[in-house]
């Protein structure tokens, strides 16, 4: 059945998830529902203790078995070490079947495929998969179907139950013996552990992993302790240079700082750019350009930022610093500099729930005005892919783009006309992960397109000098100094699904099939004999 | 052309590729590997057996390791292997069989 998008989803994906097809962005406003709610093991005795010594003896304890769904964060990032010591002691115990449902996966967790391979592992639910899980899982390795979520979706589908999480396992920098957990402190520092909040509230048991315990009580705490059944102690859960870097230095590439410009000189031409506006951007070079770009012009014009949203990085918090926004609202934190801002009582942390949830009574994206993104692809109908690799490859996340592309009155996505060869705007994407209808603003260092649907800002930006194309005229060119690319063969069998935030199927992703030629005799010429 | 010696052009930065050359068994016997064959892998073979038939080469193992070219990449980095391999440097038929 084809979706409100266009893309075909095969009825006996219907039928095995129970899942409607998108029907569009709003298809759920005022929808009601009731929440589901954690099985909830009450301690009234006064021990004063929730440590156990191993992961093993915190699994025992949570009576762990086959079939299971396991909740993890993704606050370290590439330094995660939490996901893998867990899975290897379900592995150990010989327990398969298991469902990780984590916010995020990535280049950390490669030693999860042979879990995958021996039925260990037998579904994955994330907001994306980078590096080899994602090839494992496009090549057919996974036995059920890979779940794409974004940050807010995944708060939603445990909400309602969709996903209920048996154990969640929350790496917290520091912990008390009695489960406090702040994401300030200790060796593995990430700032904030808001993607872990939904977990904490709706896991039937919850242990928090920590390498620095602190003396009770640990707060304020960022997860409290009535929450959590165990508290672990290791030696590590975190490769602290992998989960915050130092702060990228400004790109000096010409082609992201003329992304950049054209980004600023859109931004400030709009309605939207006034006192007291709201925004968003991402950790790319390009983005982090304009923002320095812009906090120039809002000195020169003492135009004053009201909040600013992420993903944080520093050139956000240095609008803090110089007293240029009046909070930060905070889910993530990209670098040291980020991690130390939230510090600052003006720097706010919020949950993945407050941030970007569309099953509660409103999230922080709704109020954004701006958010800058970035796309793998976009296509004629402004639809954008950030999972799937124009080679077919599960390779990124979903993260906040839809939420936040659902929720801002301005959505502008910058990409280069071109990856590498791979035309980033083309006629179809290879996955729709956030629709068209979503999406305002396309910028790339050969020009900018406005969505049709967007009048009003074609108004607004006509007259300032931006280079603006239609989207098809940016295709064409792409595909004139590339070539159109071929359309990639899928294998047969959905190994994938394109999760939209409200649970409905935006897009399924199939096996990926070796590359063949065509016409493999007749192109080569007749072998000639010396 | 014949092919003399086995020779080398190109990088395997991103968006070049490189291109080695060596005498054939009496064919052309091309081995492509591409960052973007599934969505370039026809065209780029066509490219390279063009240029090929091009300089008139019609015995040669030549590989093509492509890390996102453009085709006037990967033409020039055939057309520069191939003439490395036939130890000419000076005088290249510019606009004629190198286009």
């Amino acid at each position: 059945m084809k979706n409100a998008v266009g893309r075909e989803i095969p009825e006996e994906i219907l039928k095995i998830t129970g899942k409607e097809v998108f029907h569009g962005v709003y298809y759920y406003d005022g929808y009601e529902y009731r929440k589901d709610g954690p099985k909830t093991r009450c301690v009234v005795n006064s021990d004063g203790s929730k440590l156990v010594k191993t992961i093993h003896e915190a699994l025992v304890k949570c009576e762990i078995r086959d079939g299971m769904t396991i909740g993890f964060h993704h606050h370290f990032r590439d330094g995660d070490l939490v996901v893998n010591m867990v899975m290897e002691e379900i592995h150990k115990m010989g327990i398969k079947n298991i469902t990780i449902c984590a916010s995020s996966l990535g280049k950390a967790h490669a030693g999860l495929v042979p879990y995958m391979e021996d039925g260990t592992i037998t579904g994955i639910q994330s907001s994306g998969v980078r590096g080899e899980i994602g090839k494992a899982i496009s090549e057919g390795k996974l036995k059920g179907l890979a779940v794409m979520r974004s940050h807010g979706g995944r708060v939603r589908a445990i909400e309602t139950g969709e996903v209920h999480l048996d154990i969640a396992f929350i790496g917290a920098p520091t912990c008390d013996d009695y489960g406090n957990c702040r994401g300030i402190g200790g060796k593995a520092d990430c700032g904030v552990l808001s993607y872990a909040m939904v977990d904490a509230d709706y896991a039937d048991r919850v242990v928090a992993i920590t390498d620095c315990l602190v003396p009770f009580p640990n707060f304020p705490a960022h997860i409290s302790m009535t929450k959590v059944d165990y508290v672990v102690v290791v030696d590590a859960i975190g490769d602290p240079k992998k989960i915050a870097t130092g702060a990228a230095k400004p790109t000096k590439d010409m082609r992201k700082l003329m992304m950049a410009d054209y980004c600023t000189r859109f931004v400030t031409s709009t309605p939207y750019f006034k006192d007291g506006f709201s925004y968003q951007t991402g950790v790319g070079g390009a983005s982090i350009a304009s923002t320095i770009s812009l906090a120039k012009i809002m000195k020169e014009r003492g135009i004053r930022m009201r909040f600013g949203v992420g993903g944080l990085t520093k050139p956000m918090c240095d609008l803090l610093d110089n007293n240029q926004v009046d909070v930060l609202l905070d889910t993530q934190d990209f670098d040291l500099d980020a991690v130390e801002s939230v510090k600052d009582i003006r720097h706010f942390r919020i949950s993945a729930g407050e941030y970007a949830d569309p099953f509660n009574k409103g999230a922080v994206v709704n109020k954004l005005d701006f958010v800058i993104l970035a796309a793998l692809e976009v296509d004629v109908n402004f639809n954008c892919n950030v999972v799937v690799g124009s080679d077919g490859v599960i390779t990124g996340a979903q993260g906040g783009h839809p939420d936040t592309a659902a929720g801002a009155k301005c959505t502008i996505v910058l990409t280069p006309l071109l990856q590498g060869r791979i035309p980033a705007i083309c006629t179809e994407v290879t996955t729709v992960t956030t629709p068209g209808e979503s999406v305002d603003v396309v910028i790339t260092e050969y020009g900018v397109a406005v969505n049709p649907l967007r009048k009003d800002l074609l108004e607004a930006v006509k007259n300032s000098g931006l280079p603006l194309k239609t989207i098809e005229e940016l295709r064409d060119l792409a595909y004139r100094i590339a070539g159109e690319p071929e359309k990639v063969e899928f294998g047969e069998r959905v190994v994938g699904i394109i999760e939209s935030r409200d649970g409905t199927i935006m897009d399924v992703v199939h096996q990926i099939k070796p590359f063949r030629f065509k016409e493999e005799k007749n192109i080569l010429p007749e072998p000639v004999h010396k | 052309m014949e092919i003399e010696k086995a020779a080398v052009a190109g990088t395997l930065e991103s968006s070049d590729c490189m291109v080695t050359v060596e005498d054939g068994d009496g064919n052309i016997d091309l081995v492509l590997e591409s960052t973007v064959i599934h969505q370039y892998g026809n065209q780029i073979r066509h490219v390279v057996l063009d240029t090929l038939e091009s300089l008139g080469v019609q015995n040669v193992k030549i590989k093509v390791v492509d890390k996102g070219a453009l085709d006037c990449t990967i033409r020039a980095r055939v057309e520069a292997a191939v003439y490395r391999s036939a130890g000419q440097s000076e005088q290249l038929p510019w606009g004629g069989a190198i286009r």
